[in-house]
């Protein structure tokens, strides 16, 4: 592990309601889970100097900071991938504080696909647009591929049918996730459990992949995040959740979900990737993990997170899955804010925000005794803890 | 009048970019091709401006044989897709010369689908006037 002066800590989280729709613009909902995050932390907003979010995200700086009153800001980027870059704003982050480019750093990403893109609708017509990580969609549209469930599923398919994964092998990852969710009150399925049977009985969305209950939804929300130095956090309101590694990887070949062209489908090679810098860096190992945070827009991408980052072997992730493990019980708790599937889709940072909760112990499924949280959104991921 | 005509195509247009026109306007004379590297060789699909190989720009087209077997395959039931009256069958297809494309499966019931079946290209037409390679399994 190099040796870094300035180390770097999440002080602060901040989010708004999730639900169904919203009549709040995106900005509002930015400005309100960062104002959160700032409160969260105890930090003035008048110092925060860097700014970080996606490339798909539809607020703008110079909005944040006429909001906030940010007074001389030093540093922004937008980051690319889609739902990946939801770990690699930390990457980023900690790579800014860690230089001593920029003392407070701000993360958001805000949706509202009730007012906004409505990623589950069918496109067949447009312009690429540079960014998404995904130039390849183009080679879809004709061909009916119009949607993220399918341009999903079709590298999934590969997986399932080269391990004789099935559809009802996806089932526990659904059904344990709404289990959290259920008692989550941030999460739009609180109160709302299914059985292995709903799971089956649900509609296809994409065959044979997919089912409705394997597929996140749309949905209005944003996610903040303050991040700051260790030293400084350690005198501010919560206790600091320190970033002790974060990575990215994109190989060769690879993109993000119309990823059709490298040379194993039935492995996640950014995963992968990302895992090995990850426990590089940090000179943990999945064993030293008590509980992981991965980005499920669909299903069958826990499984394949679940072998790229060594908690089980190739092919080995539908027996994994179905033996309890992800419980709270289990060898390794997953997603236990409900994950996008059931938390709700705020393009994997609220996944992230329970990556905090778990390191802080304030989650409201808490793993006992947490001292090293993965959060992966695949082509970036982190390893959380406490300082 | 009282002619048979074939239903009017209803299938979305190819989106064309500068690097990969060349493909598009090969499917609608009916020819599948890819983008070679024309000083390397190497075959590169989705077509680039330059080869990560040798980093030439010089590119050339070649028709491939149209057979390959099916990699992947799935039939997006909802929402329906835009432009297709019937869910199509999507399938990745690795062509005999090594690349892969998503395109079609037609003729083929979902049951006697899997990876591995042998298809052979043919085109279909596009709202537009353009044409897009799909596949059809072999009889063995």
């Amino acid at each position: 592990m190099a040796e870094r002066g300035r180390q770097a800590a999440i002080a602060g989280i901040g989010q708004t309601a999730f639900s169904r729709k919203d009549e709040r613009s995106e900005l509002q909902l930015a400005a309100e889970a960062a104002n959160a995050a700032l409160l969260d932390a105890g930090v003035a907003a008048a110092e925060v100097d860097g700014m970080i979010t996606y490339t798909l995200d539809p607020t703008d700086e110079i909005g944040m900071i006429r909001c906030l009153g940010v007074e001389n800001l030093a540093f922004t980027t937008r980051l690319p991938g889609g739902g990946a870059a939801a770990a690699s704003t930390l990457h980023q982050a900690m790579a800014a504080v860690a230089s001593g480019v920029c003392e407070v750093v701000l993360v958001w990403r805000s949706i509202n696909q009730g007012a906004g893109y409505r990623y589950g609708r069918p496109q067949a017509v447009g312009t690429w647009l540079p960014g998404g990580g995904t130039g390849s969609l183009l080679w879809c549209m004709p061909f009916g591929a119009q949607a993220p469930a399918t341009w999903a599923a079709l590298a999934s398919q590969r997986y399932m049918e080269t391990y004789g994964v099935t559809n009802r092998d996806l089932a526990p990852v659904s059904v344990i996730q709404r289990k959290y969710a259920a008692v989550n009150p941030a999460a739009l399925f609180f109160g709302k459990p299914i059985t292995m049977e709903d799971h089956q009985q649900s509609k296809w969305i994409v065959e044979p992949v997919l089912r409705l209950l394997d597929c996140c939804q749309e949905n209005a929300g944003a996610v903040a995040f303050v991040i700051t130095t260790v030293e400084r956090a350690r005198t501010l309101r919560q206790p600091p959740v320190r970033i002790v590694a974060a990575a990215q990887s994109i190989p060769f070949n690879v993109e993000v979900i119309s990823n059709y062209y490298h040379d194993d489908l039935t492995v996640m090679p950014e995963a992968v990737g990302t895992a090995r810098r990850l426990y590089e860096q940090s000179g943990l190992g999945p064993r030293d993990i008590q509980t992981a945070q991965l980005y499920d827009a669909f299903t069958p991408q826990v499984l394949m997170q679940l072998e790229a980052f060594g908690f089980c072997g190739r092919g080995e992730a539908k027996d994994f899955v179905s033996g309890g493990n992800l419980e709270l019980t289990g060898l390794l708790p997953v997603n236990t804010h409900g994950g996008l599937i059931s938390e709700a889709y705020i393009h994997g940072m609220n996944t992230i925000a329970e990556g905090v909760r778990q390191a802080r112990g304030t989650a409201v499924n808490q793993v006992r005794g947490v001292e090293h949280v993965l959060v992966s959104s695949g082509m970036a991921g982190a390893i959380l803890g406490r300082v | 009048m009282n002619t048979t005509t074939q239903p009017a195509a209803t299938r979305p247009d190819p989106i064309l970019t500068p690097d990969a026109a060349f493909f598009w306007e090969g499917a609608k004379r009916g020819e599948l091709l890819a983008q070679r590297c024309a000083d390397c060789g190497d075959l590169q699909h989705p077509p680039r401006p330059m080869c990560a190989k040798c980093h030439s720009v010089r590119r050339e087209q070649v028709r491939l044989s149209g057979r390959g077997e099916v990699y992947s395959w799935i039939i997006p039931r909802h929402p329906q897709p835009i432009g297709f009256t019937e869910p199509p069958v999507v399938a990745l297809i690795r062509l005999d010369e090594g690349i892969r494309l998503v395109s079609n499966l037609v003729g083929v019931a979902p049951a006697d689908i899997h990876n591995g079946v042998r298809v052979q290209v043919e085109f279909e037409p596009t709202v537009g006037g353009y044409a897009v390679p799909v596949f059809r399994p072999i009889a063995s």
